[in-house]
């Protein structure tokens, strides 16, 4: 597994588990459980970055080699996520983007057709764009084509800890996508990621289920092997799940 | 279509009924729900439901933490003037009260959002009495521009206005509105408002919706807890903002559940609410739409807000004056609107949420990045 690297816009990493500073008890837990995973990229909102340090920065706590990928919670349109994402540039947060528009304060669901509008003028500013999507191949496709660098379907409702419950629609994304697929959303145990990743997904993102852990710093090492067991037994090629014992031949013995 | 034709598919004397016949079977069974209708909601809400307050809020913190994780959003109010038209039996602004009356001049509010933003705090609500005379909507958006590089967000908590009014302001940077219904109960409402335009029920009840419409981002619903009985005052309040999380999808809704201390004038509250009941009252919230923020002001005590951290309350104020004027002088003449119970500074209230493992959060957001 030494080659096995993921490789997003101009970045490799070698960690398949990206993670979230929202929702810790306190900023010092990031760093420990940034240590613990090994995760390699965090998720930050840029709303909740305070440029006029009246209080604590949270980008202080994020180490330098992690990578950061600001997001634009608090979108509603294109617009504002393309304005977001500006301004996470110019702060000197880099060309990482994670595209988040919501219209839907009730369950939180992406709004596909706003991502794909603010997709394609980011990528052309040669941003790194990661848009957050309800998982549907036709918007998948069209967001590689508009220079989208990875997409990120939700496994289920954002903070809902549910789990793959739009499996049929990823693997349908997995199968078809030639930029890397990343689950985000929804994942609320390590075996999810694992379910995650013996799919196919090039890696998850995690945030809630580990920063509400009890000890996000275990939590984010538990996910973070249950993330590359994932990738194991995708890469060892799975033995196909059968519903009924299976002899050797039992139809076509006679064969031979 | 508003919320005024919604609240009337609702019958005050059904409801009673109802509330006066949930079985424990009823409560347990709403407990067990993943998600909960109306009719759990008011289950939640009865009087032997307080026997499962335990039970409530377990569960209450797990969906608060799994939604807002372990973090507390601090706000601050400002008040910029104290000049009012109404005549609400319980408000220490109440026009018939003889107190001095003051409005700030755009420099001095200027200066308190300067003391303001020393404190840390870059939430900020801003507030007035209602007199259009005095205070008309150029001067509340002028204010907000003087305010608007100090903070992160402003919302404002004022008299109700027309669409395009709100809608203004929206432009001039206001993200949220704050508007307590005060009391859902008609009758109610009419006794304890005996004049002015406050007086007018309706235009009242579908300001949020005006609101939503004019495109804030956050709307704060509530009623007034001592003016009418609890238990249906609170189950509108939840209806509301049920109704107003449908309606508007993509506005963020809260509760505020602001609860009668004496204010100038000695109002003696007619239904007395206990701290048990308060809390069932925000359990039940809290499982009727666990996505909602719940905002508990600094009218309640020290101890009290310190022990709803982590059970529901995601908003806290902290350091507040009540009174015009307040933040930046040291010793003002000023009236309070009402009498608060919790003293403590913006760094006191900051370590007691982090005493509780939680982190106080000054920012979650940016109105130059939105609108």
């Amino acid at each position: 597994m030494e080659n096995d690297k993921l490789k997003i816009g101009p970045k490799e990493f070698s960690s398949r588990l990206f993670t979230g500073t929202g929702k810790f008890a306190s900023n010092d837990l990031i760093p420990k459980m940034l240590a613990a995973s090994g995760s390699e990229m965090i998720t930050v909102a840029l709303r909740r970055i305070d440029f006029t340090a009246a209080t604590e920065n949270m980008l202080e706590y994020i180490p330098k080699n992690v990578t950061l990928l600001p997001n634009t919670s608090g979108a509603r349109t294109a617009e504002e996520a393309v304005r977001i994402a500006r301004i996470a540039r110019e702060v000197g947060c880099g060309d990482f983007i994670k595209i988040e528009v919501i219209t839907d304060m009730k369950y939180l669901m992406p709004d596909n057709f706003e991502t794909l509008r603010v997709t394609e003028i980011l990528a052309k500013e040669g941003f790194v764009v990661l848009p957050y999507m309800l998982p549907d191949l036709p918007t998948a496709k069209k967001l590689e084509d508009a220079g989208a660098a990875a997409v990120m379907p939700l496994g289920s409702p954002i903070g809902s800890n549910r789990g793959i419950k739009t499996k049929e629609l990823i693997e349908i994304m997995i199968e078809n996508c030639t930029v890397p697929v990343v689950v985000d959303a929804g994942l609320g145990k390590p075996s999810h990621a694992a379910a995650a990743m013996e799919m196919g997904a090039d890696a998850v993102l995690v945030n809630t289920a580990i920063a509400t852990a009890h000890d996000p710093a275990m939590m984010g090492k538990a996910f973070a092997m249950a993330t590359r067991a994932g990738r194991y037994a995708y890469r060892a090629k799975m033995a196909t799940v059968g519903k009924t014992a299976s002899a050797s031949s039992p139809l076509t013995g006679f064969l031979r | 279509m508003s919320f005024y034709d919604e609240i009337k598919n609702y019958n005050a004397n059904d409801i009673d009924t109802y509330l006066s016949n949930v079985t424990n079977a009823d409560i347990e069974e709403s407990l067990s729900k993943r998600k909960i209708k109306p009719s759990d909601f008011l289950n939640l809400l009865s009087e032997p439901a307080g026997e499962y307050l335990e039970q409530m809020a377990q569960k209450a913190q797990q969906l608060t933490v799994q939604n807002f994780g372990h973090t507390i959003n601090l706000f601050i109010p400002l008040y910029i003037s104290d000049y009012c038209t109404n005549e609400c039996i319980y408000c220490g602004f109440n026009k018939t009260n003889k107190i001095h009356r003051q409005k700030l001049t755009l420099e001095e509010i200027e200066k308190e959002g300067k003391a303001i933003a020393q404190t840390g705090m870059r939430h900020l609500l801003l507030l007035t009495g209602e007199a259009r005379d005095v205070t008309p909507i150029d001067y509340i958006e002028s204010a907000v521009n003087i305010l608007k590089p100090h903070f992160a967000s402003i919302s404002i908590e004022m008299f109700p206005m027309d669409t395009d009014e709100y809608r203004r302001l929206k432009l001039a940077g206001v993200d949220g509105l704050t508007l307590f219904q005060e009391a859902y109960d008609k009758a109610v409402y009419k006794k304890v408002h005996l004049s002015g335009k406050k007086a007018d029920y309706h235009y009242r009840i579908e300001a949020p919706d005006r609101g939503a419409a004019a495109g804030f981002r956050m709307i704060s619903v509530g009623a007034l807890f001592g003016l009418a009985e609890v238990r249906k005052e609170a189950f509108f309040t939840g209806i509301h903002a049920k109704y107003i999380a449908d309606t508007y999808l993509d506005t963020e809704i809260s509760f505020s559940m602001p609860r009668i201390n004496p204010a100038e004038g000695g109002y003696i509250p007619d239904y007395p609410i206990s701290d048990k009941t308060f809390v069932q009252c925000m359990m039940a919230y809290r499982l009727f739409l666990p996505r909602a923020g719940i905002t508990i002001s600094t009218r309640e005590k020290a101890e009290f807000r310190n022990n709803l951290i982590g059970i529901g309350a995601t908003k806290l104020s902290a350091g507040v004056k009540t009174d015009v004027g307040g933040y930046a002088r040291r010793e003002t003449n000023a009236t309070p609107q009402f009498e608060i119970s919790d003293h403590r500074s913006v760094d006191e209230m900051a370590e007691a949420i982090r005493a509780r493992g939680y982190q106080p959060v000054y920012k979650d957001w940016q109105m130059e990045m939105f609108g």
